[in-house]
């Protein structure tokens, strides 16, 4: 006969048997434990260490300009004057014209996608959207140099500048390579990212919902309504991931924005942005101080990036939760 | 018995990897910096190669800046510049560092009028007000009057320069600074400046695009670049009141123009240089090396490489656009390269001794 702590052993799964602390007995299962968690650990050491470095080799530079850094406006190699707020104007405005253009593209072609095509049209569609994402960001600058530019010199520009060319955004000469058409070829980058997550977060919203809609008199329109406010935590945090990868789009960005660091109200004026000034001068930094102003520039975009992140993070939270609350 | 096969073995792989390294004749050197030089420096690798087929070379053109600061840092074995390094920047240094003037590069003036053939010729004054953002419009009076042949239209002119550092944004700095103090005094000279007005191109290739693109556009490139995209280019004025266009044998003159007023270290400037013929925008590119050398084998290596570049290696420069050296440059070159020492002791032997030198070495060693 068995006594009973030996029956209590015996039920347990064989090797699941643990001390009184709650630790495996397991030896495997232990290891596996702790790689995973050192793995985890392991990206954390990275991020910061890279804020540390950064915070470190942009000493030089925060002590010589402190927070003048941020609002000067004057990039003089020569003379080793530097301020960051051409870049971060530049930085964040092309950003917002991008996520402004891409919304209604991006938006409107996930509700369509979702909601509205027919099976094969929504694969199809679907996969050139996504073909869109995959296309390196280089391949993107020479068409903008060499298709959209021109375009936007001969066709566009004239046109916005000669009906609403009173408007601040719109003064001055049209080059074609202006901030306009960063924001436009960061628009063209983000559009499938967003659209294609938008797409997959209103795919998961459950059929019941939009019938309830229907059922109560909803038209088509307003039940796609309902889902839209459904999904719209999902949505937001599409905008997010867009939005991360427009502040840190170097390349395709700095072959079309002119690369004039000077901060302007007209959208046809060139501008920089802290990514593309840190990929061009990088290399030829040549005296201490100067490497240092760049570093201390990434650091900013780090900052102004974790800054974005977590307010749309929060944003997200108070979303969902209200979603929660609205369902309870 | 498995412990002691497994210690023979890893003892004879030992042996093995010391008898390889020291008995073979293969140096392998590293180099980095200047990409403006560098089409020449990969076919002169890939020559000297044939040459010396035990010497290995690479070469990485990560720019002259972190070439500077490899070389101060003794992480490669030569380094390349086009801009000549700071006082401050050879005080920091480890050693004495030489400079070696290796080819000539020029920059042209390139620019984008649709409907308007002929050449553009650019007096001082005018290039100076282009890049200051004084002279707005192609048809102004400054420009017209060097251009009486031509019908220059009523467009804006659209400054395009260069975003990322570079040492050919060095010699056009350069130039502007020599020829105008105005300029001199707001924009200064660098791989990287405050430019008054105009757009940035990233690269030669960059610059290159976009000028081809915007009507209007002027701005600078390397030779190299205007003669393969088949670009217009300016003839500029020299100081001798001449207007020259960019060709090899006008960048070499102006070489041999400044020769008279060279420093012993030939770390100087060429632009504007004087003589008839002399094309005004051209630069030298470097070598950079230590005087004292720390390894016997590579040091002597080095040198030869060096000597073969600057004599050899001249004939492969006209093809890629590269000016060769005038011969009054390369003797002073010359002794340059016979000073560099191992240990006290010159690593460049005369001509003639030489191959007896390097057969007793190998014996030797």
């Amino acid at each position: 006969m068995l006594k009973p702590d030996e029956l209590q052993l015996k039920l347990t799964a064989p090797g699941a048997a643990t001390d009184l602390t709650g630790r495996s007995a397991n030896l495997g299962d232990r290891i596996f434990k702790s790689v995973t968690l050192l793995f985890a650990v392991g990206v954390i050491a990275i991020v910061a260490l890279m804020i540390i470095e950064m915070a470190r080799n942009s000493t030089p530079a925060f002590h010589k300009f402190g927070f003048s850094f941020l609002v000067s406006s004057i990039w003089d190699p020569v003379q080793e004057r530097f301020g960051a707020l051409p870049f971060i104007y530049g930085t964040m405005v092309s950003s917002l014209l991008a996520l402004i253009i891409s919304l209604p593209l991006s938006i409107g072609t996930a509700i369509y996608l979702a909601e509205q095509a027919p099976a094969g049209l929504r694969a199809l569609v679907s996969f050139l959207v996504e073909l869109l994402a995959a296309i390196p960001s280089v391949a993107y600058g020479l068409w903008g140099i060499f298709v959209l530019a021109p375009f936007l010199r001969q066709h566009v520009e004239p046109a916005l500048s000669s009906t609403l060319g009173f408007l601040p955004l719109f003064r001055g000469p049209t080059h074609g390579i202006d901030m306009f058409a960063g924001g436009l070829i960061l628009a063209i980058m983000i559009t499938p990212i967003i659209s294609a997550v938008s797409r997959d977060v209103l795919m998961a919203v459950p059929q019941s919902q939009r019938e309830a809609a229907l059922a109560l008199g909803a038209t088509r329109w307003e039940a796609t309504r309902v889902a839209l406010s459904y999904a719209r935590s999902g949505i937001l945090g599409a905008v997010i991931l867009g939005l991360g990868r427009a502040l840190g789009e170097t390349m395709a960005v700095t072959m079309v924005i002119g690369n004039r660091p000077e901060t302007s109200l007209s959208l046809f004026d060139p501008s920089h942005t802290m990514a593309s000034v840190i990929a061009n001068e990088f290399t030829e930094a040549t005296s201490d101080l100067y490497r240092s102003a760049l570093i201390e520039i990434g650091l900013l975009l780090f900052v102004v990036t974790i800054i974005v992140q977590a307010i749309a993070r929060l944003l997200v939270w108070r979303v969902s939760r209200g979603l929660k609350e609205e369902s309870a | 018995m498995r412990s002691f096969v497994a210690t023979v073995i890893v003892a004879l792989l030992a042996m093995s990897t010391v008898s390889c390294s020291g008995g073979a004749d293969a140096i392998s050197l590293q180099g980095a910096g200047a990409t403006f030089p560098y089409p020449l420096y990969s076919k002169w690798i890939a020559e000297y190669q044939r040459v010396k087929p035990n010497v290995r070379i690479d070469y990485q053109s990560i720019g002259s800046g972190a070439g500077i600061r490899q070389i101060r840092e003794r992480t490669v074995d030569f380094g390349a510049s086009d801009a000549p390094m700071s006082d401050q920047d050879l005080q920091a240094a480890p050693g004495k560092i030489l400079h070696i003037p290796t080819v000539i590069g020029a920059v042209v003036v390139s620019y984008n009028m649709p409907g308007v053939t002929g050449e553009l010729k650019l007096s001082r004054e005018a290039i100076a007000g282009i890049f200051l953002g004084e002279i707005k419009r192609w048809n102004d009076a400054k420009l017209t009057s060097a251009n009486q042949g031509m019908q220059l239209p009523d467009i804006p002119i659209v400054v395009v320069h260069r975003t990322d550092g570079s040492g050919t944004t060095n010699i056009f700095t350069d130039y502007l600074s020599k020829i105008s103090p105005a300029w001199a005094e707001r924009v200064g000279k660098g791989t990287s400046v405050n430019w008054p007005t105009g757009i940035g191109g990233k690269g030669n290739e960059g610059v290159t695009g976009q000028i081809k693109q915007i009507p209007g556009a002027i701005g600078y490139v390397e030779l190299a670049y205007a003669e393969q995209n088949k670009l217009p280019y300016a003839s500029i004025e020299n100081r001798a009141g001449q207007f020259i266009k960019p060709t090899i044998s006008s960048t070499t003159a102006a070489a041999a123009g400044a020769l008279s007023t060279m420093p012993e270290d030939l770390r100087v400037s060429i632009v504007d240089a004087a003589g008839q013929q002399a094309y005004p925008i051209v630069g030298l590119t470097y070598l950079l090396v230590y005087q004292e050398q720390q390894d016997q084998a590579k040091g002597r290596a080095m040198v030869e490489f060096i000597w073969w570049a600057i004599h050899d290696g001249q004939k492969y420069a006209a093809d890629l656009f590269y000016a060769p050296l005038p011969p009054e440059l390369v003797s002073r070159v010359e002794d340059k390269i016979k000073s560099i020492t191992y240990q006290g002791n010159r690593l460049m032997a005369k001509r003639s001794t030489f191959d007896v030198l390097h057969s007793t070495f190998l014996l030797v060693t």
